[in-house]
């Protein structure tokens, strides 16, 4: 498509092109100077956070020496794979029923499914706050599960939230994929699974793979649900960072934050990957 | 389409579809009705609920007072400063990111993918850790306050302030206003703006005519991505703010952790779900699913 012609009559000209293209630039400035900042006083050789006393790896030493950081970032990794192996099979079994089949009550799930994508972390904490406080006993009675350490609990919630975010990335896939591959492969006696398994899965495996990382790095962030969600001695290590970062700043919670937003980044960064290569195909068809 | 020469087989076949279509997804509705409707309907049930003298939420004697309670000043105060907060967010946010949305949509494409991916690692990435690098820049020896202060334009130490809260919800969720504003902007077909610049409208004639009418569906959308979170926003004024000032996220949790009364966080809890929801109505109204 060629928009170029048209575009350069809608963009403006002279000074307020230039003001339009400082202000542009100030926004992304703003965006990453405070983590910029954050990475650089990570390595910063002194016990208070504003003076600099020259480079130093010393909080990262510090940080791989703490046992209670140790700890929870264990935590933090048991409940991401649990959690994000769930939401990947249902959510894409979601996806998939949402998208490529038409039945009755199907809106009102659509619906519900979105309700936790929007719906305010506090509300989210609090509703599950009331549940495991009023259902625990009942769960427990579940063979294999134990709520006492509370990662069933993180488990139980990450996947609540995280189905959904799965289910909109997987869709968004499998509503660019032609529908009458599926069909050929039906056509020729392959039955549902054989059509699934060879056909389906291998086209929407970037979105797939693109839901996962998206839901391993939500589950790894989730500071408030999780906080009204562990129990003492079962911290996450977002919520263990959290309690320490509202009392103050520290060069050792600096360096375990850039430690945890690059992970974070670097997740994200992989899943639009996988997400582009979605969005490829769509500009291909 | 399949053709199938016998009617009855075909609707047959349609309802072993629906069916199928319906198992498949059987499990996530399963789950979604334990782990999110229930959770919901407890959330509700404990609004009506009693709290006992040890502060323990039982499930009896079911009245309004938690909902009176709304009307108290107390909380008056933290719904309209909430509210206020917010409604200033949102404001600040569509100011800064319309003309960056513009700025992106009218790049070449490689560099307009370039600078959506600028935005959405901010989008995505730990909002706990952005907000906390704020905390490290406003701290009184911080780099803002000294640039602030080396710079003359007064007392830079915000930290534990509203500017601070509102500084940290902008910050935080910028990026949840650039991208709808993008994806309406970047729909707008140029030949209308062309079209009015041949019959001698002049620039800002254009712009107000045209493209900021065709933009509104990404600016009614973005304002609500913003003002919901903001609205409940409990991790940034934890961190940025002080605890004079008590906004709806924080003091939610504070009923829930300290003062142990179950039904008025849940009341409040409510409230803010019903400040979603109505968002939600509007998003939906104005094909917001499609940004």
């Amino acid at each position: 498509m060629n928009k170029g012609a048209a575009l350069s009559t809608a963009e403006p000209k002279g000074a307020s092109r230039w003001a339009l293209r400082m202000h542009s630039l100030l926004i992304y400035v703003f965006f990453y100077a405070p983590i910029v900042v954050l990475v650089v006083y990570s390595f910063n050789d002194a016990q208070l956070v504003g003076d600099w006393r020259g480079f130093s790896l010393g909080w990262y030493e510090a940080f791989l020496d703490n046992d209670n950081i140790q700890e929870s970032i264990w935590i933090s990794v048991k409940v991401c794979v649990a959690s994000t192996v769930i939401s990947v099979v249902l959510g894409t079994m979601a996806a998939l029923s949402l998208e490529r089949f038409r039945w009755w009550g199907q809106k009102a799930f659509d619906a519900v499914l979105y309700l936790p994508i929007i719906i305010p972390d506090v509300t989210m904490a609090v509703m599950m706050l009331a549940f495991f406080n009023e259902t625990s006993q009942l769960l427990n009675l579940i063979p294999g599960v134990d709520l006492s350490s509370g990662l069933e609990k993180l488990v139980f919630a990450h996947v609540a939230f995280n189905i959904s975010f799965v289910s909109v990335v997987v869709r968004a896939r499998l509503a660019n994929l032609d529908a009458t591959m599926e069909e050929a492969a039906s056509d020729l006696y392959a039955n549902r699974w054989q059509t699934f398994r060879r056909v389906t899965l291998p086209q929407i495996m970037p979105g797939i793979i693109g839901g996962a990382l998206l839901a391993i790095t939500l589950s790894l962030d989730d500071v408030v649900v999780s906080s009204f969600v562990a129990s003492v001695g079962g911290t996450p290590i977002s919520v263990y960072v959290f309690g320490l970062a509202r009392k103050g700043v520290t060069p050792l919670i600096n360096a375990v934050s850039v430690v945890m937003l690059s992970a974070s980044m670097l997740l994200i960064l992989a899943s639009l990957g996988f997400q582009r290569a979605t969005q490829f195909a769509r500009e291909e068809k | 389409m399949k053709r199938v020469a016998t009617p009855g087989l075909e609707t047959q076949a349609v309802k072993e579809k629906a069916r199928q279509g319906f198992l498949i997804g059987l499990p996530s509705i399963v789950y979604l009705i334990i782990f999110f409707i229930i959770p919901l309907g407890y959330v509700i049930a404990y609004s009506f609920a009693t709290r006992s003298r040890s502060g323990r939420t039982e499930l009896r004697d079911w009245n309004v007072d938690a909902y009176v309670r709304l009307g108290e000043d107390v909380v008056q105060a933290v719904a309209w400063r909430s509210l206020w907060i917010a409604a200033l967010t949102t404001v600040i946010c569509l100011l800064l990111a319309y003309p960056l949305a513009f700025y992106i949509s009218t790049r070449r494409p490689v560099i307009r993918n370039l600078l959506l991916v600028g935005i959405m690692i901010p989008f995505w990435s730990n909002f706990l850790i952005r907000t906390y690098a704020w905390r490290v820049l406003l701290s009184s020896d911080g780099l803002f306050t000294k640039v602030v202060e080396g710079l003359g334009l007064g007392d830079g130490r915000i930290l534990f302030t509203r500017p601070a809260v509102i500084l940290g919800l902008v910050y935080g969720y910028l990026p949840f206003m650039v991208l709808p504003l993008y994806a309406s902007i970047d729909r707008i077909d140029w030949s209308l703006v062309e079209g009015a610049r041949d019959l001698y409208a002049s620039g800002w004639k254009a712009f107000r005519r045209i493209v900021w009418p065709l933009s509104r569906p990404g600016v009614i959308a973005g304002s609500i991505l913003v003002f919901v979170p903001s609205f409940g926003a409990y991790v940034t004024p934890a961190i940025l703010g002080g605890n004079k000032e008590s906004l709806m996220g924080s003091y939610i949790v504070d009923q829930f952790m300290d003062a142990r009364n179950g039904p008025l966080g849940s009341s409040l809890s409510v409230l803010v779900l019903g400040v979603m929801l109505i968002g939600t109505m509007i998003y939906f109204r104005q094909g917001g699913r499609n940004l």
